[in-house]
């Protein structure tokens, strides 16, 4: 009846699981009670759960990702823990199949919960309206696709408490992963927490890929669309082209595990090695998914505030579509020490190299954007040059790794966990958080708390370097990735050091949780009612701040590269006098939500082998999603007249705002205080 | 004065264990040739790399100050945003390095191969090392014995050591020296190593193969050739031998922390016979149905040996300590 | 409530109506951009065959089990259900619903033939002892052939929908752009077939 299920499946006796539950538990409850007083139970269901602006769904992404940080940066801080214990012959606090769950769930959590939701929140938030574009070319697939992620995330979190999570490291090597080695549930909620998310961002990519080439404003050449939504088309090309690799190979996984096939097991013909390069093969890609759109924040960033256009735009463009292609032929150099041939190692050693060239490329341009500017040092700036000095250290090591002769000594040591988190913490969630600064207020309507802003970025940039630097020394003595504990006590001050640094991006990650906080409070006093609080220079910053939900009420008319600022430049009023028209909106929908609550049931039943709650979930997900097909109403028109009212409530206020804004001094944007 | 003399006290205690720890650091302070060129490399690759890592960081503190936004700012040129030259420039550099570090890439992936014999008047001792679940056993095919979690060998003598698994995925490591390989279920991979000096060091599984991964280390002693000798006489003593499959399916078994264990004697083509042992039925071509073809695993007794393995697995799972206390 | 839909899209015809372009041909396009993401699923599955072709384990190899009689009768019903959807959209453009929709089960049903044998071809296999627990080989065959099967699966349940949606509502805005995606499906799906049968059967036979 239940499958694998029962009642010893509940880690009652693990103290540690058990506290994080029932915390876990009082919050989950109290957030219940408040929506269920305050009856917000209808908002929250018909103005965001349901809804189809990209705008609110970017925000979603990026919520849960926050939320999805906390707990990955518990994992970190429990391994950091953990090592900072475990020396010579102390076996720390963690068993090893808790760390080693710890570790995998660290792994998948931040690179699949944390960073893709961001960037896809971010590319979400932006792309069209920096595009001047109404919605996304599937609005109704984009609510799916984030109710798809957020059912993975679902069922990531459920394994905390049901089961176990995987102790195979986050890309479940075969045959570790598989059913002769893995028995238990814990890779089968990796499994399905992936596929299912997985498919959400495969549904992401094609969406983003057609609205971009698809649905610019008039004028807007692909050679004049801003940086960001460059990087981004470039992202959803890797994402369409890789996640069905991924797709596949956890397919064929699973076909292991369930059906007792052999594709990646020891015997019967299987192959292991086809795995690892399988995986890798969507792996690699994977890391430019993330790592180009946040070049992309950096060069907004950058140019908005040394109030300079980008230096080399068409280079920072063919730099990116470079990486984009390079980024295929590479994936190699994650298992040189596989035992390929010199051949086979130098090649792919060598294409790696070459991806070197044109990020080395983007970072001069960044630099020489800089140069003859007027940089302020907001937060959003800091979070840059913080990145360009990591992500060059980063990249350096990176260029070591890639060399095979030094990466037979290298690899699956620190050096390698030194490295990656140098250009993923430098060079994403730098960036993402120098992107959650920029467009919060276009999201929102306010600005974020600067001071504070600039704290996290401190405690972040000290943090990391205090956190990883030790690791880089500790692979020199020889220690390995995914130790749970080690004999020589000579490398316990460097782990107790790595701890504080952790301690330290502790710190700023609360920094972060205080800002919102304090920003919300001081929501009114940090108002942006320009719309263009930055003194921006692309199409989002055009309209108001939160944007209409029909984004513009005219197509605008893009002339060339950061079109918006030239407007300004030249005193050309955004509003001009033709009459405002109906606009064509699509409507909320409740298939989205439905469809992958389906999904979660389907695949926790599917982790614990109940075959008839399996089959009644996927016949309901299926039948939730030939309804939509069969409904007609699914779109609507959004009269003139109200068109025209929210654009001169818009218009009034920040011709207000501008005649007696001065009296508020500080809080003016840079333009206006001169 | 004063001041200046603590912080430069400070400093050189810093640089000092800074250096001690260099001392003890397994890739900096290499035992063989393979280590030393391996650190040589790292060291060039290092120092080519800061031909533009220290530009791009001094220029980005540079300019980020020079061009800050204050009363009277430097030069401000807002729309100036092309340059022939700094484009070249910024192409050109980095293409430089890169096309040096490719070349010497090139030259020293086929040098440092792993599967390379190395050069030498000595003959090459072969060793092999299977993976087990979670310890190391090595075989002497030439001596007919074999080992757990020791390894030993003469200085100066190049060592191929062929590196299977026994089951998951593990990589065979001897940082101070050099090149690590990857040890595959059925797969003969190997790796050519060499000692100059004499002296116990560190080996270890360095690819994350399970709860008791963290265990998976050995001792490699290098040793003069009476040394060896010596040591494999003390092997040759010891009561047990390892015959396959039965004493060998015990060794198997999962254990963590295992102790060092010798054994007098091995079954000829030991290694051979596990390679194959995972190339199921291949010599049982013509059976069809599905009854029988589950029963062509080549050897009945390696059948025993894996539903043993996912038993003890199982049982390991539920009880999380260590079954052999150690190391 | 159909024509209603249709008279107000009429009504709002005009240039201005900006961020909704053609969504037809938005439609069309973006399927084609899926169809190009399952072919990188069919790729992987290919090349996962092409490693493990030789993993018989002792088992069977392709020579021993394919009966390509069967796979050509059954290539046959695919290469003609192409060709008979390509006369469906010819009926759709010249406005003639009943044909159309007389095109589209003729279509229906030899998609419907194909995967019977399909179904047979596996059950004789499984029965024999050939199944896809018995090698990596015999894993990876069944694993091609049968997402391709499901992909045709599923091709024909989009069929029922779209002939329900045609009796119901007609040709309309919505039903049009459906009629030609699913024609790029059925087509990539033959496609993909050929591969499969000159790949996996001509291949393994020869």
């Amino acid at each position: 009846m239940l499958g694998k299920l029962s009642l010893e499946a509940i880690p009652y006796h693990e103290p540690i699981i058990m506290v994080v539950a029932a915390i876990m538990a009082i919050g989950a409850f109290a957030l219940i009670a408040a929506l269920t007083y305050y009856r917000k139970w209808g908002w929250l269901w018909s103005e965001w759960f349901t809804s189809v602006d990209h705008k609110k769904l970017g925000i979603m992404y990026f919520l849960v990702a926050l939320v999805m940080l906390l707990r990955g940066f518990s994992d970190a801080i429990m391994m950091r823990l953990q090592l900072a214990m475990a020396a010579g012959g102390s076996m720390g606090y963690l068993p090893p199949e808790h760390y080693d769950q710890i570790f995998t769930a660290h792994g998948v959590i931040m690179i699949f919960f944390v960073a893709m939701p961001m960037v896809i929140g971010l590319m979400n938030l932006v792309v069209p309206l920096q595009i001047g574009a109404r919605d996304v070319a599937y609005p109704f697939l984009n609510n799916l696709s984030f109710w798809l992620f957020a059912a993975g995330a679902i069922l990531v979190n459920v394994s905390l408490f049901v089961g176990e999570f995987a102790t195979t490291g986050w890309l479940a090597y075969a045959p570790l992963s598989g059913i002769e080695y893995s028995p238990g549930v814990g890779v089968d909620y990796w499994i399905w927490a992936l596929q299912i998310s997985g498919v959400g961002t495969t549904l992401t990519g094609i969406n983003f890929f057609v609205t971009i080439l698809k649905m610019r404003t008039p004028g807007m050449t692909l050679f004049r669309m801003p940086i960001f939504t460059w990087t981004s088309l470039c992202a959803n090309v890797l994402i369409i082209a890789s996640f069905p690799i991924l797709t596949a190979t956890i397919a064929l996984l699973t076909l292991d595990r369930y059906l007792g096939m052999h594709f990646f097991t020891n015997d019967f013909g299987g192959n292991m090695m086809m795995y690892v390069n399988l995986i890798w093969a969507w792996g690699h890609p994977e890391v430019y998914i993330l790592i180009l759109p946040a070049f992309g924040v950096f060069s907004e960033v950058i140019a908005t505030f040394a109030r300079k256009r980008l230096f080399g735009y068409t280079t920072m463009v063919w730099a990116t579509v470079a990486i984009t292609l390079l980024s295929f032929i590479v994936w190699l150099h994650h298992f040189f020490t596989m035992g390929a041939g010199a051949n086979v190692n130098a090649f792919f050693g060598i294409m790696t190299m070459i991806i070197a060239i044109p990020t080395g490329v983007k970072v001069f341009n960044w630099l020489f954007t800089m140069f003859r500017g007027r940089l302020e040092f907001t937060s959003p700036v800091l979070w840059t040059l913080g990145f360009i000095i990591t992500f060059t250290l980063g990249g350096m090591t990176g260029v070591m790794l890639a060399v095979p002769g030094a990466n037979f000594v290298l690899h699956n040591s620190l050096f390698v966990i030194a490295h990656f988190h140098n250009v993923i913490v430098g060079g994403v969630v730098f960036g993402m958080m120098a992107g959650m600064t920029y467009w919060f207020p276009k999201a929102f309507g306010f600005t974020l708390d600067e001071t504070w802003g600039k704290r996290a970025f401190w405690c972040w940039l000290i943090g990391f370097y205090l956190a990883f630097m030790p690791l880089y020394v500790l692979s020199f003595f020889g220690a390995v990735r995914r130790m749970q504990s080690y004999a020589n006590p000579e490398w316990q001050p460097w782990m107790i050091l790595a701890l504080v640094g952790a301690v330290v991006i502790m710190l700023g990650i609360a920094c972060t949780v205080i800002q919102l906080w304090v920003s919300i409070r001081d929501r009114r006093l940090n108002a942006d009612v320009t719309g263009d609080p930055w003194n921006g220079r692309t199409l989002e910053w055009s309209v108001a701040s939160p944007p209409p939900h029909y984004n513009f009420a005219h197509a605008p008319e893009v002339g060339g590269i950061d079109s918006f600022w030239t407007h300004k430049q030249r005193g050309i009023e955004a509003v001009d006098q033709v009459p405002y028209q109906d606009i064509h909106m699509p409507r909320n929908t409740v298939a989205g939500p439905i469809i992958s609550l389906f999904a979660v049931v389907l695949g926790f039943a599917l982790v614990w082998h109940i075959w008839w709650l399996a089959i009644t979930a996927a016949i309901g997900g299926l039948v939730s999603f030939l309804a939509r097909v069969f409904n007609d109403d699914i779109d609507y028109w959004v009269p003139a007249a109200e068109v025209a009212r929210s654009e001169r409530a818009h218009q009034q206020a920040r011709d207000e705002w501008q005649t007696n804004g001065s009296a508020q001094g500080d809080f003016a944007p840079a333009e206006l205080r001169g | 004065m004063s001041k200046i003399r603590r912080f430069l006290g400070t400093l050189s205690l810093w640089s000092l264990s800074l250096l001690l720890a260099g001392c003890s650091s397994a890739l900096l302070d290499p035992k063989g040739e393979i280590g030393v060129e391996q650190r040589s490399l790292i060291l060039t690759s290092f120092g080519l790399m800061l031909i533009v890592v220290v530009p791009v960081i001094v220029m980005t503190l540079l300019f980020a100050w020079r061009y800050r936004h204050r009363e009277r700012p430097a030069a401000y040129q807002p729309d100036w945003a092309h340059n022939n030259w700094i484009e070249a420039v910024v192409w050109v550099v980095p293409c430089l390095i890169i096309a040096v570090l490719a070349a010497l890439t090139w030259h020293t992936s086929h040098t440092l191969d792993p599967h390379k014999p190395l050069a030498s008047s000595e003959d090459t001792l072969e060793i092999q090392a299977v993976s087990m679940d979670w310890k190391w056993l090595f075989i002497y095919p030439e001596q007919g014995i074999a080992t757990v979690n020791e390894v030993a060998f003469p200085v100066d003598v190049p060592v191929r050591f062929r590196v299977s698994s026994d089951s998951v995925m593990n990589a065979f490591f001897i940082p101070q020296l050099g090149s690590q390989i990857y040890a595959m279920a059925g797969m003969d991979n190997d790796v050519h190593l060499i000692a100059n000096h004499p002296g116990r060091y560190a080996g270890r599984s360095t690819n994350y193969s399970g709860a008791g991964f963290s265990g998976m280390t050995f001792e490699a002693l290098a040793t003069s050739e009476q040394g060896f000798e010596a040591w494999v006489d003390k092997v040759r003593a010891a009561e047990q031998g390892l015959d396959y499959p039965d004493r060998y399916a015990e060794l198997a078994a999962p254990s963590q922390y295992h102790p060092v264990e010798y054994f007098s004697s091995v079954t000829p083509h030991l290694y051979e016979q596990l390679l194959l042992s995972f190339h199921d039925g291949a010599e049982h071509g013509d059976s069809h149905d599905l009854e029988s073809a589950t029963a062509t695993r080549s050897d009945a007794a390696d059948h025993r040996v894996r539903h043993h393995h996912t038993d003890q697995r199982d049982a390991l799972r539920r009880q999380p300590a260590r079954t052999e206390a150690g190391g | 409530m159909t024509t209603d839909t249709i008279k107000q899209c009429d009504d709002h015809a005009h240039p201005m109506t900006h961020g909704h372009h053609d969504t037809g041909s938005i439609k069309v396009f973006g399927f084609w951009v899926y169809l190009m993401s399952d072919l990188v699923i069919f790729g992987t599955l290919f090349a996962t065959y092409a490693v493990l072709m030789r993993g018989t384990a002792g088992g069977p190899s392709g020579a021993e089990i394919f009966d390509l009689r069967l796979i050509l009768a059954g290539t046959l019903l695919l290469l003609v259900s192409s060709f008979t959807y390509g006369m469906a959209v010819l009926s759709m453009t010249a406005e003639r619903l009943t044909r159309l929709k007389a095109w589209l089960v003729v279509t229906f049903l030899l998609g419907a033939g194909f995967i019977a044998i399909e179904f047979y071809e596996f059950r004789h296999l499984i029965h024999a002892g050939h199944g896809p627990d018995r090698s990596a080989f015999l894993s990876a065959f069944f694993t091609l052939v049968g997402t391709h099967g499901l992909h045709v699966l599923f091709g024909l349940l989009w069929l029922v929908v779209v002939l329900v949606q045609l009796q119901t509502k007609g040709l309309n805005d919505m039903t049009r752009p459906r009629i030609l995606c699913l024609s790029l499906f059925w087509h990539f799906l033959d496609v993909v077939w050929i591969c499969v049968f000159s790949f996996v059967y001509l291949m393994g036979v020869v």
